[in-house]
């Protein structure tokens, strides 16, 4: 399925309709939020994708447990690549949002924290790997730390964003945004275009890597 | 069952008759305390609580490190050869407990006796001392297997178990701060049954994950 194009074309098209929807589409005059409030098109977004392709990433990383397939393995790194470059932009979105609406991009606000946390555990999950040079080893070993992080952080990321105040919209409760501060109109963009659209993209990206991953691993064994 | 108890006293003879790294880690710990005392004093409760809990991290990290590092690449196929993974790990989480058990309490102790005593519930607060540190220590106990696996130091510990921890850390901070003031706090034993949820998980990982570490 990955080979076919009409995805790629899908997603492109959603994305066009969500940038055009979302600049110049219309959306409710919030206090203080105003107009910030379209970047729920691209921050929330991130995230979405964030986690479905770390989610991916963990499926892979247990396919390589049970089959010890190497390509499974590298659809597992691959795929924890592009959550990481969609944390790093969804963080860099926030700040800059925060920017306009808090004040100052960095106010140790919970789920800036945890945002930030979930990206170092995916770095060190890519530091772990380097550190080992055998092949074999370093699948192993790198699926088995995914799988833990994964299972050890996101609960908590899920969980504890609920007990503590944020100014976050969504405030307490809601790890992502607030449900009530978009209307019907925004979710019309949000839900069918950015989200699906944003991870399109993404899931492009990574077709792309990984083929050139499988080539640069079919020279090294050839 | 009879196997985890042989291999946890083998890591408890080993520790009586090596000493050097028990009281190497006592040390490590009255060190760490007693520079905390020369630089901050005695100071006021929040403070204290996040120092204390600083320390308990890196007291962790090195005391549990060496647990999986010290094991050298033929002893551990021994190990493989008469005992099985799941018996390995078990065996391992329950000393590296016992281990922050002991850490923990001399911890509070030593807090308590340089750093002042700001606390208006002791006794809870050396509870949640040793319910977090033991948590702690399962949790790095499976880091220290994978750095050992990777062949790496104590660094990469660090590296791989700061992030994972801090959600735990905050956790436990929120739980103790309610140990320094009579106010009672909502969501107690909500964080308390989240830890303890948590501890379990890592366990339960531990085992299942533990057995794709051994084999090479």
């Amino acid at each position: 399925m990955l080979h076919r194009s009409w995805w790629k074309i899908l997603g492109v098209a959603l994305l066009l309709y969500a940038f055009v929807a979302g600049f110049i589409g219309p959306v409710p005059a919030k206090p203080i939020l105003n107009e910030t409030i379209r970047n729920l098109y691209f921050h929330v977004a991130m995230w979405f994708g964030m986690m479905i392709f770390f989610i991916v990433s963990l499926v892979y990383s247990i396919k390589y447990l049970r089959s010890g397939n190497l390509k499974h393995d590298w659809y597992a790194v691959e795929f924890a690549n592009s959550g990481l470059l969609f944390g790093v932009l969804g963080l860099t979105t926030g700040a800059i949002w925060a920017n306009y609406t808090w004040g100052k991009p960095w106010s140790n606000d919970i789920k800036q924290l945890g945002a930030a946390i979930a990206i170092l555990i995916y770095f060190a999950y890519l530091v772990l790997r380097n550190s080992i040079p055998d092949l074999d080893k370093r699948a192993r070993i790198g699926a088995v730390y995914n799988v833990f992080a994964f299972a050890m952080l996101f609960p908590t990321i899920w969980i504890i964003p609920r007990l503590v105040d944020s100014l976050h919209p969504g405030g307490m409760g809601n790890p992502a945004f607030n449900t009530k501060d978009i209307d019907s109109r925004m979710r019309l963009v949000f839900w069918p275009g950015a989200v699906p659209g944003w991870t399109l993209l993404g899931l492009w990206i990574t077709s792309l890597r990984l083929r050139l991953k499988i080539l640069e691993e079919k020279k090294l064994i050839s | 069952m009879n196997k985890i108890i042989t291999l946890l006293r083998k890591d408890i003879l080993l520790e009586i008759r090596q000493q050097y790294s028990f009281y190497g880690i006592l040390l490590y710990v009255v060190s760490t305390i007693f520079v905390l005392y020369l630089a901050m004093g005695q100071p006021e409760g929040v403070v204290w609580n996040g120092l204390f809990w600083m320390m308990e991290l890196f007291v962790c990290v090195n005391a549990v490190a060496k647990s999986f590092l010290q094991e050298g690449r033929g002893r551990m196929l021994y190990f493989y050869s008469i005992a099985g993974a799941v018996d390995f790990i078990v065996a391992k989480l329950l000393f590296n407990m016992a281990v922050m058990l002991v850490m923990s309490s001399v911890s509070v102790l030593l807090f308590w006796l340089l750093l002042g005593d700001p606390l208006a519930h002791m006794l809870q607060f050396v509870a949640m001392a040793v319910f977090g540190g033991t948590g702690l220590s399962l949790l790095f106990t499976f880091l220290s297997a994978i750095a050992a696996r990777a062949q790496q130091n104590a660094a990469l510990i660090a590296i791989l178990g700061f992030p994972l921890i801090i959600p735990q850390l905050l956790l436990l901070m929120r739980l103790s701060n309610t140990a320094f003031s009579d106010v009672v706090q909502g969501g107690f034993y909500q964080i308390v049954l989240l830890l303890a949820g948590l501890d379990g998980l890592t366990v339960v990982l531990s085992i299942i994950l533990f057995p794709f570490l051994w084999k090479d």
